[in-house]
């Protein structure tokens, strides 16, 4: 079996250095602060068939966050954000390398791991995975502080748009590092060969 | 805002926010048993947190609010159609106020219209008896857990399951290795063997109305739920797939009957943040006892 031993929680701020980037190893636990885009499946297809990132959003040396929040606006009009766990990314996994490569990411957040496309990029060009605790929308949503800003609310809908978020200490683990190491496939392939001794 | 309505609406609050007593008792119970200093403790430890702070904050627990799923029991001659209005109303002031995300999306266009209202959402299944109770119990079924459903038809020569209960068993162990932690595990499986596709994976579904602390009456599936439970959680794939003891919460398994030519077991997972509620109402609509 797999276990992880819970060693220090390390700070990550946005923008995030390469050589940060590339300290990290699989089963460090890390707080993100700083500015997080969101961005999830309609985000990625617009991205890969080309389409602009909106003046005012900059991935570059960022931390993607693939998540549909509930966001009301409040009685003084501004947005906040009630709800905002990860959604799962393995959706992504067709574009994901692309907007590595190409925008400049230094780190994804979201939910359920990523493939060996991903995997690569993140080795490539200095990118890491980072897993939030799925379905946790309130503790995760705590940690956002402030919501500036929304992009392409009306064409993509409220959970799709690009979601601009001032977030303190937001908790995530290194499931996919930068050196080619995977987590889920560590991980599977165990469960698997274990499995196999109960059929 | 009629009766019904408000009813409903607190429904849909007390099923969005509030974990069911049966499921948290499960999630403590698996905190309990992670070893102390890993990153799955660490996981269950948010996961309690975020129990807790949805439910004092009347927030949703997932922002994934998911699929909005009632069935009622109702007397013959109770009005359908008014029901149907009714929760609709009751979807779409719960959606106004945060309790649901907006969440319903043409799939041609694209649009998301905001309301969660359109065909498919709400879902409404009606069932017909002789006394005179009203009870609408709801699910809400975020669309992560949902993906990583899978319907099997037997025999699966690659799995070496054959039209019996090892086969089954065989081919939903191999749902919950497949799932991994992207359902967001641990998770609860929702089993029908027999059945069609379509009622297969509906009737799948209806097993998460049963509490995960009953028992199943037939033995032999009433032993194959605990089976699948304990092999799952030796696995090793833990809460969230980041490894650990606690896979599977529960299991529960229904059978319909089926055609001689088919043999689907279909498999649904829920995610550790089940959302299932449910009330008993009066003639009027008014909220007379809470079922879970």
């Amino acid at each position: 079996m797999v276990v992880l031993k819970w060693r220090k929680m390390i700070d990550l701020t946005t923008p995030v250095s390469e050589s940060t980037i590339r300290s990290l190893k699989v089963g460090d636990e890390v707080a993100v602060s700083g500015t997080v885009f969101t961005g999830r499946d309609a985000v990625h297809k617009y991205l890969h068939e080309g389409g602009k990132l909106p003046s005012g959003v900059s991935l570059n040396g960022g931390i993607l966050y693939h998540c549909g929040p509930v966001v009301i606006k409040d009685e003084e009009g501004n947005w906040k954000c009630v709800a905002a766990g990860p959604t799962t990314s393995i959706r992504e996994e067709p574009y994901q390398w692309q907007i590595i490569r190409d925008f400049g990411l230094r780190g994804v957040i979201g939910k359920g791991g990523m493939g060996d496309k991903t995997l690569a990029a993140c080795k490539e060009h200095g990118c890491v995975y980072l897993h939030g605790v799925g379905g946790a929308a309130q503790v995760l949503a705590q940690c956002i502080k402030k919501v500036p800003n929304v992009y392409f609310m009306e064409q993509f809908g409220a959970p799709e748009a690009i979601w601009e978020f001032e977030v303190v200490q937001l908790p995530a683990v290194v499931t996919i590092d930068a050196h080619g190491n995977s987590l889920h496939k560590e991980v599977f392939a165990a469960s698997q060969a274990e499995l196999a001794k109960y059929l | 805002m009629n009766v019904l309505q408000d009813s409903l609406l607190e429904l849909i609050r007390r099923a969005s926010a509030e974990i069911p007593d049966d499921v948290h008792k499960a999630i403590l119970d698996s905190l309990e048993r992670e070893k102390k200093g890993t990153i799955a403790e660490s996981a269950m430890k948010i996961i309690e947190q975020n129990i807790e702070l949805a439910r004092s904050k009347s927030q949703p627990i997932c922002q994934d609010t998911g699929s909005i799923i009632f069935y009622v029991d109702c007397p013959v001659g109770f009005d359908q159609l008014a029901f149907q209005d009714a929760a609709r109303e009751a979807v779409k002031t719960a959606t106004k106020k945060g309790y649901l995300r907006q969440n319903s999306v043409d799939s041609i266009t694209g649009k998301n219209d905001g309301t969660n209202l359109g065909p498919g959402s709400p879902t409404v299944h009606f069932h017909q008896h002789r006394s005179p109770e009203i009870s609408v119990r709801l699910v809400l079924k975020g669309g992560g857990c949902e993906n990583v459903g899978a319907q099997y038809s037997l025999p699966n020569e690659k799995l070496k399951a054959n039209r019996d209960l090892d086969g089954c068993r065989k081919v939903i162990l191999d749902a919950v290795l497949q799932a991994q932690g992207k359902g967001c595990g641990p998770g609860i499986l929702g089993v029908c063997i027999g059945g069609d596709r379509a009622t297969g994976y509906e009737f799948s579904k209806q097993q998460f109305l049963r509490k995960l602390d009953d028992e199943n009456e037939n033995p032999e599936l009433n032993r194959l739920e605990q089976d699948v439970v304990e092999t799952a959680n030796k696995l090793g794939i833990g809460p969230m797939g980041f490894g650990g003891k606690t896979t599977l919460l529960g299991t529960k398994i229904g059978v319909l009957n089926r055609l001689p030519a088919s043999y689907f077991v279909s498999v649904s997972y829920m995610c550790w943040a089940y959302r299932r509620q449910g009330v008993k109402l009066d003639a009027e609509g008014k909220v007379e006892q809470w079922l879970y």
